[in-house]
């Protein structure tokens, strides 16, 4: 067994590689706040929520209809993201000429009534979500076995952070989006219905967090806390990154959870709080966060 | 083409608008002349429905506007250029003018706007469009509202801060567009280029039109105008 | 009393006589619990009421106040109060750096920053040996009051509590009457404008900041006495939530809101404790009511509608 820096490389690789799907996790869901709060202003505290709904909505499809974990990943972002749009317009929308504030306290109250809601249907132990049969098994990397749901789980992040990214700095419905992130009024005064932007922003932005979730069903546990666990680690990504920039979204989560699986090596102690370390090193050094504009 | 009646508007507590009248018929160019906090640019917003609230009449062809969002109003035919021109950072140059939907068939092509400004085309692939010079950005502006296919151009203030030779530029690019056939509201400060290409003036003050001035009497009626203006 | 209107000094008169009347029909270990989270609201209210600053972390502050005094009454058997402000200087201390890194940003990021530190002391916590992890620091004695008082009797330690609650509450009072508390509604208002006016607003939004978190570990403290326990719960962020909705809920911004709110969530959780996450959905609901309908809160409301400021 080979060593590096006198850690045995299949543990530092395996940590690793739990760092980058902790990471994987931590790009998708800041993703999905900062376009969120770039459109409407609101940090959406039931981020988190949203993403365990997810989770448990593919774990309906499979155990109350028998759809399996391939279509859920389309299916389940749509459900949940249809679920953000009709909040997006019944709820939510109230909320664009009051201080910003309210709209963090509403989020929060919108997130504990889903997760008490499953908590109550579901109790907390979680359930398990079978990894499907085409991702069974691991391959050898010839220094590490990587488990093909692993595998597959960072891939797809990759892929998908990247088409969000394409999305809106390469497309034409993007640059109405950057557009309207900047000025909104003169945008709808261009002729974009600019209110039908915002909603299919938050639903956009749900569905993102819901597709995370089933990602994530095979690898933790489907339960009503998992998304709670992750939300507050996500907030201190965004802090570190900054939100004026989708790509610095993407490489803060990777490289935050890169730097946590690394910890959990070198300095197991620290790896729950090495996060929250570096935001208060990124505070100190550049309050606006790494890729962050004035706000 | 354009009908105002009555018009009001408030931001907040503060009434801004009491009550404005005055017609743009079509083809015309005809500008709003103030001081500043006369009104004119509150107008404008009004008419495009940026403004917290109105009250009063704004009809477009015979349409009734107030009480339309602003994007329905847009559709409907008016396009807007906002003072300080309004070019988005994290839009390219391209991306800018290519952002106002179409609204109508008739609008300029893309190159009929190269042609009306050359230096855009040269700046076309500048990758933020607040890189551009004042009056690139102000051609800009311009350009992007013109492919649109609205024929009512509202444009607030298209000289401000801009060289002489810019001016000039832009007092061109409003005729010829004149020339085919669109409709011009313009809000000026400076009425001697306002005199170049408008055919008629409404004076503004305190948020109401207090005079309305034919462009061939401009000249008989200078002193008044002074007066109004405080110059 | 300085600074209390006619109507407030009703308010203020009515709310000590219910103290004072309250235990002879009521727990007294309730109103504790009631009087202990009162304090914990009315501190974090001098935040986002008079300053305009929502923390979203104030957990950490009422969670390391209760587990400060816990550990030194028991260990170092010192006495009750001793124990009470060494919550209160934990909080303090604790607030002086997390508010130091906190008020580098604004509004909304200044609350996840907050969200962000505290679950970084919670994090802690679950760690560290002196916590006691998961089972928290359990049998704390109540100890004595000056070495003399023993506080064994619910009724003796109830006027303890009542005490250091009215103490904070007036205090906070004299805080927001203070020139010092002019400076931070300044603040509250336009802060750009209180910067050109050449008041260094940081200062004095890190002083807000470090006495509202010494209250809040004072409360904790308190706390931890009078139930003998502190545990992670005091330091989970549904905490900081807690003392959100609290506060909400009462009236941001008011004098009596965070009390009422206090009282009102206390007493919900206490009669939904048998239903389990029901807690959860009805404290999120309460808290969505609140901000599409109710912004004012309770005692908000009341003023509104009698035309007073409570």
């Amino acid at each position: 067994m080979f060593t590096i820096l006198g850690i045995p490389g299949p543990l530092l690789f395996g940590q690793l590689l739990l760092g980058v799907i902790n990471g994987a996790f931590y790009a998708m869901l800041s993703l999905g706040l900062a376009v969120i709060f770039g459109m409407l202003n609101i940090i959406n505290f039931a981020h988190g929520a949203l993403f365990m709904m997810g989770a448990f909505v593919s774990w309906m499809l499979l155990n109350y209809l028998g759809i399996g974990y391939f279509p859920s990943l389309i299916l389940s972002p749509l459900i949940v993201g249809v679920f953000g749009l009709v909040l997006e317009k019944t709820i939510i929308s109230r909320l664009y000429k009051l201080d910003h504030v309210y709209g963090l306290l509403l989020t929060f109250g919108l997130a504990l009534v889903i997760e008490g809601l499953f908590r109550n249907a579901y109790g907390s132990s979680g359930m398990p979500y079978r990894i499907p049969d085409a991702l069974q098994g691991a391959t050898n990397l010839g220094f590490m076995f990587l488990p093909n749901y692993r595998g597959w789980v960072v891939l797809v992040a990759i892929v998908v952070c990247l088409a969000t990214w394409a999305i809106i700095e390469k497309t034409f419905l993007g640059a109405r989006l950057r557009a309207a992130t900047e000025n909104a009024p003169l945008v709808q005064a261009f002729g974009v219905d600019v209110p039908r932007l915002i909603t299919l922003t938050y639903a956009g932005g749900i569905a993102l967090a819901a597709f995370a979730g089933v990602l994530a069903a095979p690898i933790y546990s489907v339960n009503p806390n998992m998304g709670s666990s992750f939300i507050n680690t996500v907030f201190a990504v965004v802090v570190i990154g900054g939100m004026g920039s989708i790509m610095g979204s993407i490489v803060t989560g990777f490289g935050l959870g890169v730097i946590e699986g690394l910890t959990k090596v070198f300095y197991p102690q620290a790896s729950a709080t090495v996060i929250f370390l570096v935001m208060v090193i990124v505070l100190l050094a550049m309050p606006r966060g790494l890729f962050g504009k004035a706000v | 083409m354009l009908e105002v009646k009555g018009l009001n508007a408030w931001y907040g507590e503060s009434h801004i608008l009491h009550g404005v009248d005055f017609e743009v018929r079509d083809g015309e160019v005809v500008t709003l002349l103030g001081r500043n906090g006369a009104g004119k640019t509150t107008t404008m917003k009004s008419i495009m429905g940026l403004v917290p609230r109105r009250e009063g009449s704004v009809r477009y062809n015979g349409t009734e506007t107030v009480g339309l969002a602003p994007n329905f109003i847009a559709k409907a035919g008016i396009a807007f250029c906002p003072e300080e021109r309004g070019i988005f950072g994290s839009l390219s140059v391209s991306e800018n003018l290519m952002l106002p939907p179409i609204v109508a068939p008739g609008g300029l092509s893309v190159d009929e706007i190269y042609t009306l400004f050359p230096n855009l085309r040269e700046r076309a692939g500048t990758s933020q469009g607040t890189k551009l010079s004042g009056g690139e950005q102000q051609m800009l502006a311009i350009g992007r509202i013109l492919r649109t296919g609205a024929k009512m151009l509202l444009l607030d203030e298209p000289t401000e801060g801009l060289a002489p030779v810019i001016v000039q530029q832009i007092g061109r690019t409003i005729r010829e567009i004149k020339a085919r056939g669109f409709t011009v509201l313009l809000v000026e400060q400076n009425f001697r280029f306002a005199a170049t290409v408008a055919d008629r003036h409404y004076v503004m003050e305190h948020g109401r039109i207090i005079d309305m001035i034919p462009n061939a009497q401009l000249e008989a009626n200078m002193d008044k105008l002074h007066d109004y203006l405080g110059v | 009393m300085t600074g209390f209107s006619r109507v407030q000094m009703i308010g203020v008169a009515l709310m000590v006589a219910l103290i004072v009347l309250a235990p002879s029909v009521l727990y007294p270990v309730f109103l504790m619990k009631v009087l202990c989270f009162a304090l914990f609201a009315c501190a974090f209210n001098l935040l986002i009421g008079y300053v305009g600053l929502l923390s979203f972390g104030h957990a950490a502050f009422f969670g390391m106040g209760s587990y400060v005094s816990a550990w030194t009454i028991k260990h170092w058997g010192i006495t009750a109060e001793v124990a009470i402000l060494l919550g209160g200087a934990t909080g303090a201390a604790l607030g002086l750096v997390l508010g130091w890194l906190a008020i580098r940003r604004q509004g909304l990021y200044f609350a996840m920053i907050t969200l962000a530190l505290a679950q970084m002391v919670y994090f802690f916590c679950l760690q560290a040996p002196f916590t006691g992890g998961e089972d928290g620091i359990q049998q704390v004695p109540r100890g004595k009051l000056f070495g003399i008082v023993p506080l064994e009797s619910d009724m003796t330690i109830y006027w303890l509590v009542a005490f250091v609650f009215l103490a904070g509450f007036l205090l906070i009072h004299r805080i927001v009457h203070s020139p010092f508390g002019q400076v931070l509604k300044a603040i509250r208002e336009n802060e750009p404008r209180a910067t050109s006016l050449g008041y260094r607003t940081n200062d004095y939004k890190l002083i807000a900041f470090v006495l509202s978190s010494m209250l809040a570990g004072i409360a904790g403290g308190t706390k931890a006495l009078v139930f003998g326990i502190a545990t992670l719960t005091d330091v989970h962020y549904s905490m900081s939530g807690e003392v959100v909705l609290m506060t909400l809920l009462g009236g941001l911004g008011t004098i009596f809101g965070p009390v009422m709110g206090a009282l009102v969530v206390t007493a919900m959780e206490n009669y939904l404790a048998q239903f389990g996450a029901w807690v959860t959905v009805t404290q999120g609901v309460i808290f969505m009511v609140c901000v599409l309908a109710f912004r004012r809160g309770i005692i908000g409301e009341i003023g509104a509608k009698l035309k007073v400021t409570l």
